[in-house]
């Protein structure tokens, strides 16, 4: 027997119970739908995270106090038994060869006023380095001027939104900004940027590292970004940026050098670990609706007995009863499959137009996994009515009205 | 040509072990018109049920054109029924969501007919059984006797040397009944060997061998060519 007949045999079956067949391969989208949709969304997390870091700039180390005890991106730090200065990061860009930029950061929140409009903002202490290593764009204004680290003016640069929410309309350059008790000049103002590693660059403001660490009462930095000049030479700066500050530091190696790769790696590793989480979920419903397949096969079966046994009078081989059990169950999973793929395309598309910076897509993978599983489904759920179908009684079978 | 020799079934019910048939020795020649009679649970199901290889005998012999298969494997029975024998059954067991032309072209789908043929097959079996004008019908627009005939095209449409009918026209009215004996005897004037389970007596002194079984076993047999009586065709 051909298998176009097989086919057909199968599709007329299936129609013979079509709310039957419609719904167990409702089942079959619903399960491979959600797999693609919950893999688009862990896919996107992952490629977002990625597009994020580059954002941060290319050939980048990233210096920070204290020592990693565990791998991993929730950093464990030991107490750093010595501070990271700012004469350590002079001394990396004048001792690592490699080093074109370096930019320390402070961090910390203050309250700002202007007038009295006031909100809390995030403050970043740091160097007019940070523009060209952050690709920071101006809107107005100029940024953080060069100079001597230790010495910082009293000026600052501000994020797009704290620029419309403390100054609203007005021009903000040359005006004064009140951070805590002290007194800043505004010179500039970011272009608007969004979200960048968890932080809303819009609603930042940015004033010498000097002023930063002062406002603060910090002795410490809170990173030291590096700019390498060439990707070959990261392993061996970060090598020399090691040794460096523990001889700087008395022979401690206190500090932890992250390269913007392995902080790229780790994010990317443990997004696909939750993408493949994600994708290990979902495919729970998948086996329910495997389960609802082989329901429905068995219910079948039972129904079509005569039918099973009148083809086995005919003449019908127990191994075609098989194939042809099989062949509906995978047409039930299959369709089942396409639907899902598509509604889950269609799903993914939306979200995009609704969220363009997040890129939910579905991974590469998904299309021939889709159909290849909802077979596998079909088949592997649809052996046992099958055998149940082919090893049917015949006379047993006909002998019932 | 069918030989049975000392075929005997038993089941298996509960501790008990009954003897459906015991000890059946039987010579059925090719064109034959063999009836079987008995009251229920007299085996004669169970007979036909051996002769159509959809049962294997306990015991015994039975040899189809000199061909043993008594003990064959299921699947080597599958194809003697697919290529040798027709069955019509008292409930007719058309597929309900086929058409009268798909239910008698279901036996040539599973043993690989090219659908060219199938079709021209289709239509020569309806023809026969007096349907063509039924064939897009389906088995729930059809009388009792309409759908026997569908069950008729269905098992000659593979061209067997043996038709099996278990009761036919246990559930016709006797004008349709009549039409499905017409159309039986008609394929057995043709050459069919035809053998017809019946509780009838009407319908089963109609063929030329006759045989009674009660418990299991023959209690008689006549055959009208072997006892060279003429055969009258009594009308019902």
């Amino acid at each position: 027997m051909s298998f176009r007949d097989l086919v057909g045999f199968a599709i007329g079956a299936l129609r013979g119970h079509r709310l039957r067949s419609g719904l167990s391969l409702l089942g079959v989208a619903i399960g491979v739908a959600s797999v693609i949709l919950l893999t688009s969304v862990g896919e996107g997390a992952r490629l977002y995270v990625t597009g994020e870091f580059a954002t941060l700039g290319s050939n980048l180390l990233i210096v920070f106090p204290g020592k990693t005890e565990t791998t991993g991106i929730s950093p464990f730090l030991t107490e750093a038994p010595h501070a990271l200065t700012l004469e350590d990061a002079e001394a990396i860009l004048h001792h690592v060869r490699s080093a074109r930029r370096v930019a320390p950061i402070v961090f910390g929140v203050a309250a700002a006023r202007v007038g009295d409009r006031r909100r809390d903002v995030g403050v970043i202490g740091t160097t007019s380095e940070f523009l060209g290593v952050r690709q920071i764009r101006l809107r107005s204004g100029r940024y953080l001027p060069a100079g001597e680290l230790a010495r910082g003016q009293r000026v600052c640069v501000i994020g797009s939104k704290v620029q419309s929410e403390l100054f609203g309309a007005r021009n903000p350059l040359g005006e004064i900004l009140h951070l805590g008790e002290e007194r800043f000049r505004v010179i500039g103002v970011t272009a608007p940027r969004g979200l960048s590693i968890g932080q809303d660059l819009d609603e930042i403001v940015h004033v010498p590292v000097s002023r930063g660490m002062k406002l603060f009462n910090k002795i410490s930095l809170f990173r030291i970004l590096v700019e390498i000049s060439s990707h070959q030479e990261i392993p061996a700066a970060r090598r020399n940026a090691l040794e460096l500050l523990k001889e700087r530091h008395e022979g401690f190696e206190d500090v932890t050098i992250w390269t913007q790769d392995s902080v790229l790696a780790t994010f990317s590793r443990v997004l696909s670990l939750l993408t493949a989480a994600l994708g290990g979920i979902a495919a729970i419903s998948l086996t329910v609706a495997g389960v609802g397949i082989m329901n429905v096969m068995l219910v079948s079966v039972s129904e079509r007995r005569r039918e099973i046994g009148l083809l086995k009078a005919i003449g019908v081989m127990p191994r075609q009863v098989v194939s042809a059990f099989l062949v509906e169950a995978a047409l039930l999973s299959t369709a089942g499959g396409a639907l899902g793929l598509a509604a889950a395309l269609g799903a993914t598309r939306l979200m995009r137009t609704m969220y363009p910076s997040f890129p939910a897509r579905p991974p590469f993978w998904v299309l021939p996994a889709a159909l290849s599983v909802s077979i596998g489904v079909g088949l592997l759920f649809g052996a046992l009515p099958a055998r149940r179908a082919s090893r049917l009684d015949p006379v047993a079978a006909l002998a019932r009205r | 040509m069918i030989e049975l020799s000392g075929i005997s079934r038993d089941f298996q019910v509960g501790e008990e072990t009954v003897h459906a048939l015991a000890d059946i020795d039987l010579t059925v020649p090719d064109g034959d018109y063999l009836s079987l009679m008995g009251p229920s649970g007299s085996g004669k199901s169970s007979l036909l049920n051996i002769l159509g290889c959809l049962d294997r005998p306990t015991r015994g012999s039975y040899r189809l054109d000199g061909r043993e298969v008594a003990r064959l494997p299921e699947e080597e029975l599958s194809r003697i029924r697919r290529q040798h024998i027709g069955f019509v059954f008292q409930f007719y067991h058309l597929v309900p969501r086929l058409t009268a032309a798909g239910n008698v072209e279901l036996p040539m789908i599973f043993a690989g007919v090219e659908r060219g043929e199938r079709i021209e097959r289709v239509d020569r079996a309806l023809r026969e059984v007096g349907l063509s004008a039924r064939a897009r019908h389906r088995s729930e627009q059809l009388s009792g006797g309409e759908r026997q005939r569908v069950a008729i095209a269905r098992a000659i449409v593979m061209g067997p040397r043996v038709l099996l009918a278990d009761e036919p026209t246990g559930n016709l009215d006797i004008s349709a009944g009549r039409e499905i004996v017409r159309l039986l005897e008609e394929r057995n004037a043709r050459g069919l060997t035809v053998i017809v389970v019946t509780h009838d007596p009407d319908i089963g002194s109609r063929a030329r061998h006759r045989i009674r079984l009660a418990d299991g076993k023959i209690v008689s047999e006549e055959n009208a060519v072997a006892d060279g009586a003429a055969v009258g065709l009594r009308s019902r």
